[in-house]
């Protein structure tokens, strides 16, 4: 039986500097929850006020409806993978997985059975003689992932576990986590700036800023429907374009003078400024389909084979917007294309950035 | 006649050429070398030259008014069969050393985890922690360890105050050697700063995971903070013994130069320092001092073939 996480008015303090000024956040049991946002947010800081590694300055924190908020780290039933793995450098990788089960008790035959399951399932089985420094990053990380498993714990929390890994490994281990989850079936909590690994992994991704929860939803709710500017431009990638307009009448904008129609009511006095949001991947060039956004010279071309990403800036407005188009396209920089766009999927926010939606 | 010329001119043109070669590095590397002189004048004149001459010197009789006598290795082999005090002074200071650095080493890693936990006010604490390795292993202070521990001295005093009457601790055999072990327990400050600079690198995430796993703080120091910081124990553990072994101050001024009493003082320096300054037997002097360097030397070498059962290094 999976775990749920409650979070109530979470609160963390530094003396009077206010990281996490109260936090409302519900952890589905099983669920794969990825806090998201950029440095400097509170994301690590609440995963590890949900560890137990740091106190909690006010509200409370409740796993499977009991309060934990003073409860030992090591009574919470929780594993949790470090972004350096934290493994102890004397020991072998062996000696690692079996110390949380050695200070447990766990009689030797037991523990040598969990070790050597957790090696089997990471295929790490090889190097269990071997000492953290005869790893790589990889396999290192495998083994820091294995010293969570073994403890077979009720919840699992990653701080930022691939962050020190190469491109191709982070994709390898991305996937590797998220087959973990879904063997396991454990509630499951990540923390990273990445929000490709947001987007790829997550059940639930909770976007945080300033120690606040932005929004949390699934993928595609963040990507399709996003709350506010920030969401709107933190997930996604390349990011959403932002573009000044101003109500022009009830439902449609003017974007460098030209009226685009928005399919949404407007609420306000013609002429109030708006950002339009505009994700690179709805924007199309000279197909004569959608709304005409306007004329764009091409200053950068991305070939990346699957698809081409253009840096164009807009004649009128000198907007500079990022174009994805699907395949292989035969631009070049200095190009004039004209930009054209689904009005349906594009997103107006109001000046202090909240989402405008009917 | 023809070759014979030929090979004079052909080595006279090496020479010449050799000879040309150390001028040019001199000339190149002029300024470095004079940069250096000091530094080769000291090491050369000031330990090199006396070590060797001392060497020398082991082997023969010398009272320094007299021209130095050979006599082989007659003054090794007084020192193993007929010289109690020899014995007596190897005790003293085996006993001294096997105390002194362990309490030290254990008092100063106490001190070092206790000024690693963040507190407020930690340089303060580290100079006032460091200040008595300044000032340790000088006249003064050992004077005062005198004056502390005498019969009528404050320790006593503060014994007194509880009802207890302290013994003489400097002029009784039994308790003598320990106030010098508490003196040098005392001057922790040098390992204590090695060992907070040791804690300083391990990282936190150790112990965060420890404690997720249920490690208790005597769990994790001992299987965390001591292998990991056992390159640094090593170094001060080398460091200590080799200054132990060479302590001579503290013992010279409570006894007053005798190693008493009862000999319960006479470290091997003092016995050495008696041998060469107070009876002139700089012969046998000399042999004392290569005994201690040999014994130095076989416990450093010892110490270093160890590291490979408890010195854990992380690269």
């Amino acid at each position: 039986m999976a775990t749920t996480i409650q979070l109530n008015k979470i609160e963390k303090r530094y003396e009077a500097h206010i990281v996490i000024p109260g936090i409302d956040l519900e952890i589905k049991p099983g669920a794969f929850t990825v806090f998201v946002g950029p440095s400097g947010c509170g994301k690590s800081t609440l995963l590890r006020m949900i560890a137990g590694l740091e106190s909690i300055s006010g509200g409370e924190l409740m796993i499977d409806g009991v309060r934990v908020n003073d409860v030992a780290a090591a009574k919470r039933g929780i594993a949790m993978v470090f972004q350096s793995y934290a493994l102890y450098p004397h020991m072998s990788v062996y000696k690692n997985l079996a110390f949380g089960l050695e200070t447990a008790g766990y009689k030797r035959d037991e523990i040598d059975r969990r070790v050597r399951a957790a090696a089997e399932t990471l295929q790490i089985k090889d190097y269990l003689p071997r000492k953290p420094k005869a790893l790589s990053g990889g396999q290192r990380q495998r083994v820091a992932i294995g010293r969570s498993i073994v403890r077979d714990p009720k919840i699992f929390l990653f701080d930022e576990p691939l962050s020190n890994l190469d491109a191709e490994l982070r994709v390898q281990m991305r996937v590797e986590i998220t087959k973990l989850h879904e063997r396991l079936g454990n509630t499951m909590i990540y923390v990273t700036h990445d929000q490709v690994e947001a987007m790829t992994m997550a059940d639930q991704i909770v976007v945080l800023r300033a120690g606040q929860v932005m929004q949390a939803g699934s993928p595609l709710e963040l990507y399709n429907a996003p709350v506010d500017q920030f969401v709107a431009g933190f997930i996604g990638s390349p990011k959403m374009n932002f573009v000044p307009v101003q109500i022009a009448d009830a439902t449609g904008v003017l974007l460098d003078g030209q009226r685009i129609e928005t399919g949404q009511v407007l609420e306000g006095p013609v002429g109030t400024p708006l950002t339009m949001g505009i994700r690179p991947e709805h924007i199309s060039v000279s197909d004569g389909t959608g709304q005409a956004i306007g004329e764009a010279r091409v200053e950068l071309v991305e070939h990346l084979g699957v698809s081409t990403v253009l840096h164009a800036r807009l004649a009128v407005g000198a907007e500079t917007l990022i174009v994805v188009l699907p395949g292989q396209q035969p631009c070049r920089s200095g190009d004039v294309v004209s930009l054209r766009t689904d009005p349906g999927l594009c997103h107006l926010f109001a000046a202090d950035g909240r989402a405008l939606r009917n | 006649m023809a070759a014979h010329n030929t090979v004079a001119t052909s080595n006279a043109r090496k020479q010449v050429a050799a000879g040309g070669w150390l001028w040019g590095a001199v000339r190149r590397n002029g300024a470095g070398y004079l940069f250096l002189a000091p530094w080769l004048i000291g090491f050369f004149c000031l330990t090199l030259g006396p070590a060797l001459v001392s060497l020398y010197l082991s082997f023969t009789n010398y009272d320094l008014l007299t021209t130095p006598e050979f006599v082989g290795m007659q003054n090794y082999v007084r020192m193993a069969t007929a010289d109690p005090k020899f014995i007596a002074s190897i005790r003293v200071t085996l006993l001294y050393v096997a105390l002194s650095v362990p309490l030290k080493l254990a008092f100063a890693l106490a001190v070092a985890m206790v000024l690693n936990r963040g507190m407020r006010g930690l340089p303060f604490y580290r100079a006032i922690f460091y200040l008595p390795s300044l000032l340790g292993t000088s006249v003064a202070i050992a004077v005062l360890w005198r004056q502390l521990f005498a019969a009528d001295g404050m320790v006593n005093s503060l014994l007194a105050q509880f009802g207890v009457e302290g013994p003489s601790w400097i002029s009784n055999p039994n308790y003598s050697l320990y106030t010098l072990v508490v003196l040098s327990v005392w001057q922790f400050g040098s390992p204590m700063i090695i060992f907070l600079a040791g804690l300083r690198q391990i990282p936190v995430d150790m112990y965060e995971a420890a404690s997720l796993d249920g490690a208790s703080p005597a769990r994790q120091f001992f299987r965390i903070t001591l292998p990991l910081l056992s390159p640094v124990i090593f170094f001060n553990v080398v460091i200590q013994t080799i200054e132990a072994f060479k302590a001579f101050t503290p013992a010279f001024i409570i006894s007053g130069g005798s190693g008493g009493p009862i000999n319960s003082t006479l470290f091997y320096t003092l016995y050495l320092y008696q041998e060469a300054f107070s009876y002139f037997r700089m012969g046998y002097a000399s042999a004392l001092a290569w005994v201690l360097v040999v014994l130095i030397a076989v416990f450093t070498a010892f110490s270093f073939l160890t590291t490979k059962y408890w010195v854990h290094y992380d690269d």
